[in-house]
């Protein structure tokens, strides 16, 4: 980093110093000044098309692309001078002349910067007296819809398709007024990451099928999250409306997904969105589960456990702190520690680095492993004649009719109850799934992500990590944890891998876990 | 010459002399007329050198924009790089058809140009781009190509020099913009033909992201010419009082015009003896109303304006035109400028290359609101309308199609409102347009 040149100039009156070959927009950004613009992306190939970001740079004849002009020393860039703010009033003007004025049922609307930027900087009435251009929309196969008539052409989504998905499935046809986002004859947008065409596209003019009609932008709630899709980790926004989850939105994190979320991470929310939910918890009495309250659950759970051999089932979807919590209770009781992952096929985003859906399809697998927990390709193998079952997050898979029953006690902590846990489980408790509740999951690279609760949990369900404390303090372990903030600290005062890290050092962009090198200071990792 | 007219006496034929000369097409006939001793003299100078005289003799682009060809050149150093060559043979221009006479009657001269072009800027590789609808130019520059690597002229050791020279023929497909240099490239590259951001320049980057040179028809086919003769000889053309304007011009004269043709006349001509004498004036009976002298993109000029105009780079522009591509476009007093210039609005919005908002939807919108006043729909409003969008246009855009496109506007009605105005009161709609009401309250 120290070889690189760095540049003085003003932007807006403020001085900045960037690296040489920055871009006046990039520069604006780290000066606090945002330069309006939309074919401009980050992640995507300079295209300077839509000559929204012109700023007046003194002693330039002419007005230049933010987007397209690198700095130079000593320049001054003024951003909402008459001359620029009037040139972007045009570009908004010639943008709208054949756009609809359909806002009012436009998914974007709430979060279209074509409606952000004419409000702040277009004019107030139309001098357009001609009829409006009209298209009808075109179905572009997978997730996506294309509203020709609101498109501004930015090529966003041609860039991305080119130059990071890398399948080249659209581009600009026809020309001049024309001109529209054609899809190559015979191919679909289902390249599993076309999905991001629709998060890219600054207008309403691509658009999400799931999505469609489902809320306005302004009566979501969203809460930074971690996709659970698979270990990748890729940042991501939860949005619910009314406390229902209703999409997946990538965050964007330069170390992680860049700005990025595959079409599978994206559909987990449905997964979050399920209304078939353990609410309650219930111990056995005879054929059926009872209702009790969580103290006696939590005894019944206790007494089930202790003076046996215990196996203890965890999903990799459960929380570093869960999976510590998990641990503790093992140590506690005469047990051991397993869990299986889920696999697929790798698939890559060709443009991005270090970028895929994951074969692990799990999105806490390596701190399962961290935690001291065994992969095993099939539970059964790891239950005997006479164990207690402990099994955590829903984690049922591959375990069979047969090993329940062998089971001697099974307690299940998960978010619903399927028919085999009705007719074995001996406690059921309820606990709240990734949205609901607040931790931290560990992904494939050892990069430690904080998530945030979303939505409120259903009926009386606790948060897992306050499920597994309550229990470990039941099994006389010390559990006494109050936020899960204390349980991470406690985690990582007992784990060295996880050393020097907390809550606030985490932020919502996470760290790497300590190296194995013992060369590297724990405080250069968190600083 | 004034092909197909016959020549004039005050014509200076230099590229034109051969025009309607079937000989000149073939090979032996090209040597005949001293066709390749040039390329033959320079394929033994060093480039630099050949730089130097093209410098020295003060020839400047002919395809609109008249950049100073010898300091174009001096921008491709002996790098080591991989050099490209670029002939634009696009010439799209509304009104211009200089090119296309060039590569019709004297393939021969383009292509000895051109190879000496590419050794001169230190490429071994050159193309000639050619507009798909010159079919007989494509096949006299195809044959031209042909003979002159089985005469081993081109190849891999042109001339018995030791260098190579490669010369290969692209076919456009009919778009205007391709004739705009980075366009060009695309298209070459058999990219769709958009016009690329600049930086970086095609001397920085071009052609398959190599250094790359482009240069037009004319200006390459001169080249040999001032090789051979050396450039005090080339200096004798143009006025004596600005020497910034060197050389002979061909000039594309068409509309309502008694002779309408190609002329080629030494720069710093005056435009009124021009018109009135070598191309004969106005039809029998006829005015000149308007003339706009350098392709559809230059501001129209009035008569009297034409008449006091000097036909070189400067002259044009202290007339508050261009000399552009010499592509001189004549209307008379029958012609109705508001409908000449909604037909220009239309080729340039059927050609936008659709890139940039203000291009895209402006050159759109300027067309709609000429064919309607054209029409007579239209309100005094529009006309205010009309230049608010076209300074929106201009100076914003990638490259200068939205410009041109708002040139012949602004100039139109800045000297021809009058017509603008009588159609406007014509209108026999008493009802305003809707939304004008609301659009001057707010």
């Amino acid at each position: 980093m120290t070889d690189v040149k760095m540049v003085n100039l003003t932007i807006e009156g403020r001085p900045v110093t960037v690296p040489d070959g920055t871009s006046i927009l990039e520069a604006a950004k780290t000066a606090g000044v945002l330069v309006p613009h939309y074919c401009y992306h980050p992640g995507l190939p300079v295209a300077g098309v839509c000559r929204m970001c012109l700023v007046e740079v003194e002693k330039f004849p002419k007005l230049a692309p933010a987007c397209a002009t690198t700095v130079m020393e000593g320049q001054v860039v003024h951003v909402h001078s008459p001359k620029a703010l009037e040139a972007r009033k045009g570009v908004l003007e010639f943008l709208l002349i054949n756009h609809p004025l359909d806002c009012p049922i436009c998914d974007q609307a709430g979060e279209c910067e074509l409606q952000d930027y004419a409000f702040a900087e277009g004019r107030a009435d139309s001098r357009y007296r001609e009829p409006k251009r009209f298209n009808p929309v075109e179905d572009f196969g997978g997730d996506v819809l294309y509203v020709q008539n609101r498109c501004i052409l930015c090529t966003r989504c041609v860039r991305f398709m080119g130059d990071v998905a890398q399948e080249p499935v659209l581009n600009v046809s026809e020309r001049g007024d024309r001109a529209f986002i054609g899809k190559a004859e015979g191919h679909d947008l289902t390249n599993p990451w076309a999905g991001n065409v629709i998060d890219l596209c600054p207008v309403g003019a691509l658009l999400s099928k799931d999505f469609l009609n489902k809320a306005r932008a302004w009566e979501l709630d969203r809460a930074a999250t971690v996709c659970t899709g698979c270990s990748q980790g890729c940042n991501a926004v939860a949005e619910t409306r009314d406390n229902v989850p209703v999409r997946l939105k990538p965050r964007p994190n330069d170390a992680v997904n860049q700005y990025y979320m595959c079409e599978v991470g994206r559909q987990t929310y449905r997964e979050f969105a399920r209304r078939d939910r353990a609410d309650q918890p219930m111990v056995r009495a005879g054929a059926t589960l009872q209702v009790t309250e969580w103290d006696e659950a939590i005894s019944a759970a206790a007494r089930a456990v202790e003076g046996r051999r215990v196996v203890v089932v965890a999903s990799p979807n459960l929380s570093n702190e869960s999976l510590f919590l998990l641990e503790r209770i093992i140590g506690q009781v005469n047990g051991q520690g397993v869990f299986r992952v889920g696999r697929g096929n790798s698939i890559p985003l060709p443009g991005a680095t270090d970028l895929a859906l994951r074969e692990e399809r799990a999105a806490n697998a390596s701190g399962a492993r961290l935690l001291g927990f065994a992969e095993v390709p099939a539970i059964g193998a790891a239950v005997r004649e006479g164990d207690a079952l402990l099994i955590v997050g829903d984690a049922l898979a591959e375990v069979s009719e047969a090993e329940l029953a062998a089971a001697s006690q099974l307690v299940f902590v998960g978010t619903t109850v399927p028919a085999l846990v009705a007719k074995h489980a001996t406690v059921v408790l309820p606990m709240t799934n990734t949205l609901e509740e607040e931790g931290t999951f560990t992904n494939l690279r050892g990069r430690v992500q904080r998530y945030l609760q979303a939505r409120t949990a259903p009926g009386v369900a606790r948060p897992t990590w306050y499920v597994l404390a309550d229990l470990l303090t039941a099994v006389g372990g010390a559990g006494q944890f109050f936020v899960p903030n204390e349980v991470f600290a406690a985690l990582a005062a007992t784990h060295p891998k996880f050393a020097g890290l907390d809550y606030e050092s985490l932020g919502l962009r996470g760290l790497p876990i300590v190296e194995q090198s013992p060369s590297v200071p724990a405080a250069e990792v968190t600083a | 010459m004034g092909y197909p007219h016959p020549s004039h006496p005050r014509e200076t034929p230099v590229l034109s002399k051969y025009f309607g000369d079937a000989g000149a097409r073939t090979l032996d006939g090209w040597r005949q007329r001293g066709g390749y001793e040039a390329l033959q003299k320079a394929l033994a100078m060093d480039p630099q050198e050949i730089q130097t005289v093209v410098k020295d003799s003060g020839l400047r682009g002919r395809g609109g924009a008249g950049f100073p060809t010898g300091m174009k050149w001096s921008f491709m150093k002996p790098d080591g790089k991989v050099h490209y060559l670029c002939c634009n043979g696009d010439e799209s221009e509304p009104g211009t058809f200089k090119d296309r006479e060039i590569m019709r009657w004297t393939p021969h001269g383009l292509v000895e140009g051109v190879a000496l072009g590419a050794h001169a800027i230190y490429a071994e590789t050159a193309y000639i781009y050619i507009r798909g609808e010159f079919t007989e130019a494509i096949t006299q520059v195809n044959r031209a190509v042909e003979d002159a690597y089985a005469a081993g002229i081109l190849g891999a050791n042109a001339m018995g020099s030791g260098k190579r020279v490669d010369v290969h023929v692209h076919r456009g497909a009919g778009a205007y913009i391709c004739g705009e240099e980075t366009a060009l490239m695309n298209s070459l590259e058999g990219r769709r033909g958009n016009p690329r951001i600049k930086p970086p320049f095609p001397a920085v980057a071009g052609l398959f992201g190599k250094p790359t040179t482009i240069n037009n028809v004319e200006t390459l086919t001169t080249v040999p010419y001032i090789v051979k003769n050396g450039a005090e000889w080339y200096k004798q053309f143009g006025r004596p009082d600005n020497p910034k304007s060197i050389g002979t011009k061909l000039f594309s004269v068409c509309g309502n015009i008694s002779r309408p043709g190609n002329y080629e006349v030494a720069l710093g001509f005056p435009f009124k003896e021009f018109l009135y004498d070598l191309c004969g004036g106005p039809l029998p009976g006829r005015e000149i109303k308007a003339v706009i002298p350098g392709g559809s993109s230059v501001p129209i000029l009035t008569r009297e304006e034409a008449e006091n105009a000097i036909m070189d780079y400067e002259g044009m522009v202290a007339s508050g035109t261009m000399l552009g591509s010499g592509g001189v476009i004549v209307f008379d007093d029958r012609q109705c400028m508001v409908r000449q210039i909604a037909r220009l609005t239309r080729f340039y919005a059927h050609e936008s290359c659709a890139q940039c908002s203000q291009c895209r939807e402006g050159t759109a919108w300027i067309t709609r609101i000429m064919e309607r006043i054209r029409d007579g729909q239209g309100t005094m409003e529009d006309l205010d309308t009309l230049l608010s969008i076209a300074d929106n246009m201009s100076g914003k855009t990638i490259c200068v199609l939205s410009d041109s496109c708002a040139t012949p506007v602004v100039s139109g009605l800045k000297k021809f409102r009058h017509e603008f105005e009588a159609k406007i009161a014509a209108n026999p709609s008493k009802v305003t347009v809707p939304g004008a009401l609301r659009a001057s309250a707010a």
